[in-house]
């Protein structure tokens, strides 16, 4: 495998980061409104994000990039590949971070609440300063756990024929019919941007329990 | 069933409830209850586990909603509209057993949060405000520790001075010393009697008849959602009319 081939994979794996990127932060804000609806108390906002996460959580995300791809288009809005796809990675994401938030809002201890209440705290200052400060430290290990799932999960992203690093992998493949050493750098690649990660993920799930207690 | 003898019921109370009644399904948490306390009075409420002494002054700040009867409190009548809530929680400072301080934020930081938040006070004036307010609990050299670094009895002394910081008419103490080691409680009690001494108006749940005798003006027992008693502390303690009253006396005062 020359230098040209190991560029082509380069800018697959650029693909990758970015796709994962946007799908991660647009899946974070659109998550927050997810999980903070899940928990507002009002029961028929409560009931539709509860469907909304069903839905994502119950099918594979391969079909559901299918969906937003081809989907889409038959209703008239013509995305392209890039655009498809982020906007599938972003519901799917949503979907998923609402849901691991939710369960972290609710493991903030009630007492809090009712103390930010007390003080005449308002929604958005209770949410804001005192319940989701402590909800997110409950949740990094999950929320980067799931970061993980998300960068390895845009790899189906190459079935729509958005070539991120999987697709070039395989082109790569079949031009030079090397794959055991294409697909083992592309799995190498992979392993160097979600290792790290999952390294700190558990580094700051030590450090937050050593400062709760 | 409330004594009605000495509610002095007028329209310079502080707080008043007036047939306040609340309900959990069918199960009826809150009966009839009638009270009115001054500016500047002391109220003990006690009765056994179950009564609804939490419950009543849950009521008084909406941490609970109540379905029957009024509540007024500075002459604001709580509705169930966030508009009143909000204005009788600026007035209304409470202590909970459990501290519940803000674990993420200092100890100053607790304490400047509402102010800020809630009154719009600006930085500096809300850690002068804060700092003042700590030096008053004793404990001003802890605040920029993490509450899960200081004891029980400094948390909740920090909890009470986080109260004081919205300049409160009212304090609301809901067994503010039940969940703490028996060498902390005297600290915080000599935090709520100095309290008491400079006239803050203050309603305490609580099992502490020492601080009832001390500080209160009024104790007022209650059993099974209703008040069954209610008298001057020597009073109380010496000639208790009802034997429920009796009773409990009897076994919390017997060892």
């Amino acid at each position: 495998m020359g230098s040209e081939e190991f560029i082509f994979l380069l800018i697959g794996l650029k693909w990758t980061v970015l796709l994962s990127a946007v799908g991660f932060v647009c899946g974070c804000l659109a998550g927050l409104a997810v999980a903070l609806a899940r928990t507002s108390g009002m029961p028929w906002l409560e009931r539709l994000t509860s469907a909304y996460i069903a839905v994502f959580q119950g099918t594979p995300l391969l079909m559901q990039l299918f969906v937003t791809y081809y989907g889409l288009a038959l209703i008239g809005f013509k995305l392209d590949a890039w655009e498809a796809v982020a906007i599938g990675l972003t519901l799917h994401a949503s979907a998923y971070l609402g849901e691991i938030w939710r369960g972290a809002i609710e493991a903030v201890p009630r007492g809090q609440t009712e103390a930010s209440k007390a003080l005449a705290l308002g929604y958005v200052s209770r949410m804001k300063d005192v319940v989701l400060p402590q909800a997110l430290r409950i949740s990094l290990p999950a929320t980067i756990g799931f970061l993980v799932q998300l960068i390895k999960g845009t790899s189906l992203a190459s079935i729509v024929g958005f070539t991120e690093l999987t697709r070039a992998g395989n082109i790569i493949s079949n031009q030079i019919f090397q794959p055991l050493t294409v697909f083992g750098i592309v799995g190498i690649l992979y392993f160097v941007m979600c290792c790290p990660l999952t390294i700190y993920g558990a580094h700051l799930e030590r450090k937050f329990a050593a400062s709760v207690r | 069933m409330s004594d009605i003898s000495t509610t002095k019921a007028s329209a310079d109370a502080m707080i008043s409830m007036t047939g306040v009644a609340k309900w959990y399904g069918a199960f009826q948490a809150l009966n009839d209850i009638n009270i009115s306390v001054h500016k500047g009075e002391k109220i003990v409420l006690c009765g056994p586990s179950g009564s609804g002494k939490s419950t009543l002054i849950r009521c008084i700040n909406h941490l609970e909603a109540y379905q029957k009867g009024e509540i007024r409190v500075g002459g604001i009548l709580l509705g169930h509209q966030a508009k009143s809530i909000d204005a009788v929680r600026r007035e209304v400072g409470m202590v909970f057993q459990q501290f519940n301080l803000f674990p993420h934020l200092t100890v100053l930081q607790n304490c400047m949060l509402a102010p800020m938040r809630a009154l719009g006070l600006g930085k500096a004036e809300a850690e002068g405000r804060a700092r003042q307010l700590l030096e008053r609990v004793k404990i001003a050299e802890q605040a920029e520790k993490y509450p899960a670094q200081l004891s029980g009895g400094q948390q909740q002394r920090v909890a009470i001075a986080r109260a004081l910081c919205m300049r409160p008419q009212v304090m609301l103490f809901d067994e503010p010393t039940s969940a703490l080691d028996p060498e902390m409680v005297k600290e915080v009690l000599d935090t709520m009697i100095d309290l008491a001494r400079e006239g803050m108006t203050m309603i305490c749940v609580t099992h502490e008849m020492g601080f009832a005798r001390q500080v209160a003006d009024r104790v007022i027992f209650m059993a099974s959602g209703a008040i069954v008693e209610e008298a001057p502390p020597a009073t109380f303690f010496s000639n208790p009319r009802h034997e429920r009253t009796r009773k409990f006396l009897g076994e919390i005062l017997r060892h």
